[in-house]
């Protein structure tokens, strides 16, 4: 059947299974190519986008289940309320290398300083351990956190 | 510094025949104001430059970015030489032509090795040099003044009254028109004049990096474009046997099922109908030849073919007498497993089978062997293999072997249309070109005052370049086999090294970050502290004897000993390791600390890195490589292990294939070494060193030799 479904504030149609995974609603059908496969198995974060603010893994997240929730994908993070300084401190310690899973990484950061706008490292830990980086770009990560809730 | 270039280029028709094929070229937009339309003239003095009437400089990188930065670092060697600013440079990826953009080293249009700023250092300069000395003839010739008089400042060139300038665009016509230039008038700035080589600079890269719009291959979407899922035969040499084709079919969006020699794709309007249609066939296999493969009979194999004599890398002195004459004897074996690359890109790779063309959209560290694949697989001329290569997801060597362009060019064979084949992550981890699994064998002396008299390390696994690059082995030696075991930066009376070629069966094997270092440095980094420990001395003072006519390896040891606090007491079940070596023309050594938990669990807290690369490009890029070389080790020193079973990779996905994640992340802290030598390369040294800085820092907490990777807490416990 046809879903329709909102991400960054547009409405968007798919006509696909209901257990079709949102990530390749996004990518494959949208077009948005932000959003990373990284796993298919919720275990890295490469796909992470916020579902009405929640950071949720996408590849596991059947489009039948959205509804009228809002999404927000790496696109749009600048609209979010820190989105635009994670972005800055991101490019101020040079966190990327290969890139790959910034997207990721950045969408659940956007959630993390949401909550908990001056995060401990004990907090980062626990919202960051999901997002796996294979370049090593963790302790980037962790300064650019701080240096966006600063 | 030589002039010698990369001679091809410097040749207009060569390079007017590359720009038409750079048609198709992906053009990676660097955040420069895009202009509407390609000048009709242009200034193209090689083809790494082009500078358009409107001032617009374009640089066609030969190399590709995988995340070491070398957009950013070979920018900035034309940048400075062209004396334009970083800014101003718009970068393009080179389309495949070993011509014009074959690597020096490497003579294949390839990324890897820790080779592109040494190979590239001296070219990219010249090409920059020639560029900016055209620049100056032209203006020179318009104001009638010697061309030595003339300066060149930002995209400018000075008229000696000091107050006249030319904007490199204004010259473009002009330049253009000049011979060029012979090499003697060709002079490279001295490091002292540098502006940018050798200064932290923002990497060009990043913005796009944060906001979703770079693209890389897993990204390119040509219209019309379907998507396949694909299932390999998970035995290597097996083949489909039955395909539920109907079943396929009876999913919404499944378009096509196609069968090759090796593998089921099916191709549908987005991954999730693919995934889904590839499940719905229900495919069985033939398991073939390799159908008993296991880990059991590998090791033994290996086991067994290490007790024969292999070839000699290297002999000097009587190791065998001074074996028998040392006060102290060592023998040891150790084992490091196979291991996959997962880059966070899966494999993937977008085709586009035609009958006059073929064009794939990919991100390859090996174009060469991308073309020559897709060449002889569409029976097309290789001129007819259009290649847009992207920004790579992850490299780690995973991209050097083509395995994803085959598969990809087979199934596009039979799909009317662009395809884009995407692999899951199983398919990824249990199909891949493995790090071999080796399989050392060692015995070394000390005397009664603990100096080393003797060394002998037996190498036994498989070999890359006899596969790849026979012509590469010296009588039987694999010279990436020995690399970091046969030339070692300690002064030993004896030594002799050995390489043992076995071939696995039903196990492909490849390059993997570090490549032949990532092996070696631990077993010799682990040995030498082996003798420190038997000679009762500290782990430090023992490679400063034993370096004592090595200065460049003395420094860097002496500056992470320092920075690193080596020599303070630590806490029960606390340790710090060392390690040093010279691999990829580069001095390192790395400090690790590590904390024991009583159930064995390794943490490890802090490495402390000094390097000495010679001259330095972008020192933020080093530290970055610094820091994700260690922790790609590190992930393969605590968790990397592919294993056998029945012929099937027994991991999966990161949860039996972990990677190391932030709350388990050391700090890593760089120190860099001021030096006037060649550049060495950067990519993969902080790999290879952290395996033994780590497990050396094991036996200073535990007192526990871990001889066999990866570390296993069992053998931990308190």
């Amino acid at each position: 059947m046809a879903f329709s479904i909102t991400i960054n504030g547009q409405t968007h149609t798919a006509d696909v299974d209901g257990d079709t995974p949102l990530l390749w609603v996004i990518r494959d059908v949208i077009g948005m190519t932000g959003t990373k496969f990284g796993c298919g198995q919720a275990l890295c974060g490469a796909c992470t986008i916020h579902i009405d603010g929640v950071p949720t893994r996408s590849c596991v997240t059947p489009i039948d289940s959205i509804a009228e929730s809002r999404i927000t994908t790496i696109e749009a993070l600048e609209t979010l309320p820190h989105g635009k300084a994670l972005q800055d401190a991101w490019i101020e310690l040079e966190v990327p290398q290969c890139g790959y899973c910034q997207s990721g990484q950045l969408m659940s950061a956007a959630a993390l300083l949401a909550e908990t706008p001056q995060p401990t490292d004990a907090d980062i830990d626990s919202a960051m351990s999901g997002n796996v980086c294979r370049c090593g770009t963790y302790q980037r990560i962790r300064a650019a956190i701080k240096l966006a809730s600063a | 510094m030589s002039n010698t270039f990369f001679a091809p280029r410097l040749n207009r028709r060569n390079f007017l025949k590359a720009s038409a094929a750079l048609g198709g070229s992906l053009v990676v937009n660097l955040g420069v104001a895009a202009n509407s339309l390609l000048a009709a003239q242009e200034f193209a003095p090689n083809a790494f430059i082009r500078i358009d009437r409107r001032g617009l400089v374009t640089f066609v990188m030969p190399q590709v970015e995988m995340g070491q930065g070398i957009y950013t670092a070979q920018a900035m060697l034309i940048a400075e030489e062209l004396d334009v600013s970083l800014d101003d440079l718009r970068i393009e990826a080179a389309p495949v032509n070993e011509a014009l953009y074959g690597h020096p080293m490497l003579r294949r249009q390839t990324t890897g090795g820790s080779t592109s700023i040494r190979a590239f250092w001296t070219p990219l300069r010249v090409a920059g040099a020639t560029a900016r000395r055209l620049l100056m003839q032209a203006a020179a010739t318009e104001w009638n003044v010697d061309v030595a008089s003339c300066r060149t400042q930002d995209g400018f060139v000075l008229h000696p009254d000091g107050r006249t300038r030319r904007a490199y665009s204004e010259l473009v016509d002009r330049a253009a028109s000049l011979p060029q230039p012979p090499a003697e008038a060709i002079t490279l700035k001295q490091p002292s004049d540098f502006k940018l080589l050798g200064t932290a600079r923002k990497r060009l890269d990043t913005r796009g990096k944060t906001n979703g719009t770079l693209k890389y291959g897993i990204d390119a979407l040509p219209a019309g474009t379907r998507i396949a899922a694909i299932a390999i035969s998970p035995v290597l040499g097996g083949k489909p046997i039955s395909v539920n084709q109907t079943a396929a079919l009876a999913i919404k969006g499944v378009r096509q099922v196609v069968i090759t020699d090796d593998s089921v794709a099916v191709v549908a309007d987005h991954t999730g109908a693919a995934k889904k249609g590839l499940e719905a066939a229900a495919i069985t296999w033939d398991d073939g030849p390799n159908r008993a493969v296991s880990q059991v009979d590998i090791l033994r194999l290996l086991d067994e073919k290490s007790q024969q004599a292999g070839a000699v890398a290297r002999s000097e002195g009587d190791v065998a007498a001074a074996l028998s004459a040392a006060a102290v004897r060592i023998d040891a074996v150790y084992q490091l497993p196979f291991l996959a690359h997962t880059a966070m890109e899966p494999m993937n790779c977008t085709v586009h089978v035609r009958n006059d063309a073929c064009e794939l959209w990919v991100g390859t560290q090996n174009m060469s062997s991308a073309k020559q694949a897709t060449a002889a697989l569409t029976g097309l001329p290789p001129e007819k293999v259009i290649i847009h290569n992207h920004i790579v997801g992850g490299g780690f060597g995973r991209r050097l072997e083509v395995d994803g362009i085959v598969h990809a060019v087979k199934i596009g064979k039979q799909v009317k249309g662009p395809v884009k084949v995407i692999w899951s992550r199983e398919e990824d981890i249990q199909h891949g070109y493995y790090r071999p699994y080796y399989y050392d064998r060692l015995s070394g002396g000390i005397d009664g005052a603990g100096n080393p008299v003797a060394w002998s390390h037996r190498i036994s696994g498989s070999s890359i370049f006899a596969r790849i690059a026979p012509a590469a082995m010296r009588n039987g030696v694999d010279p990436d086999g020995v690399e970091g075991a046969s030339h070692l930066p300690y002064k030993l009376p004896a030594i002799h090294v050995e390489f043992k070629q076995v071939e696995p069966q039903g196990v492909l094997t490849s390059w993997w970050r570090g490549v032949g270092p990532s092996h070696n440095i631990f077993v010799v980094e682990s040995f030498i502290d082996e003798l420190a420990a038997a000679a009762k001395m500290d782990p430090v003072e023992y490679r400063k004897r034993l370096l004592s006519e090595n200065p460049r390896a003395l420094k860097v040891l002496q500056l992470v000993a320092e920075k690193a606090g080596w020599g303070n007491v630590l806490p029960e079940r606390q340790g710090r390791g060392v390690a040093v070596q010279f691999a990829f023309g580069t001095y390192l050594a790395m400090v690790a600390d590590v904390s024991v938990a009583k159930d064995g669990t390794v943490r490890v807290t802090r490495i402390v890195t000094a390097v000495d690369c010679g001259l330095t490009v972008n020192p933020d890029t080093i530290a970055a490589q610094m820091e994700g070389g260690a922790l790609y080790g590190l992930t393969a020193a605590l968790y990397g292990a592919i294993t056998f079973s029945e012929g099937r990779v027994e991991q999966g996905n990161f949860d039996t294939y972990p990677p190391l994640r932030i709350d388990e992340a050391p700090h890593v802290e760089t120190h860099i070494v001021p030096s006037a030598e060649a550049p060495g390369g950067i990519g993969e040294a902080a790999t290879s060193a952290v395996f033994p800085a780590v497990t050396n820092a094991i036996f200073a907490a535990t007192a526990k030799r871990i001889r066999t990777l990866p570390i296993n807490p069992e053998d931990l416990k308190a």
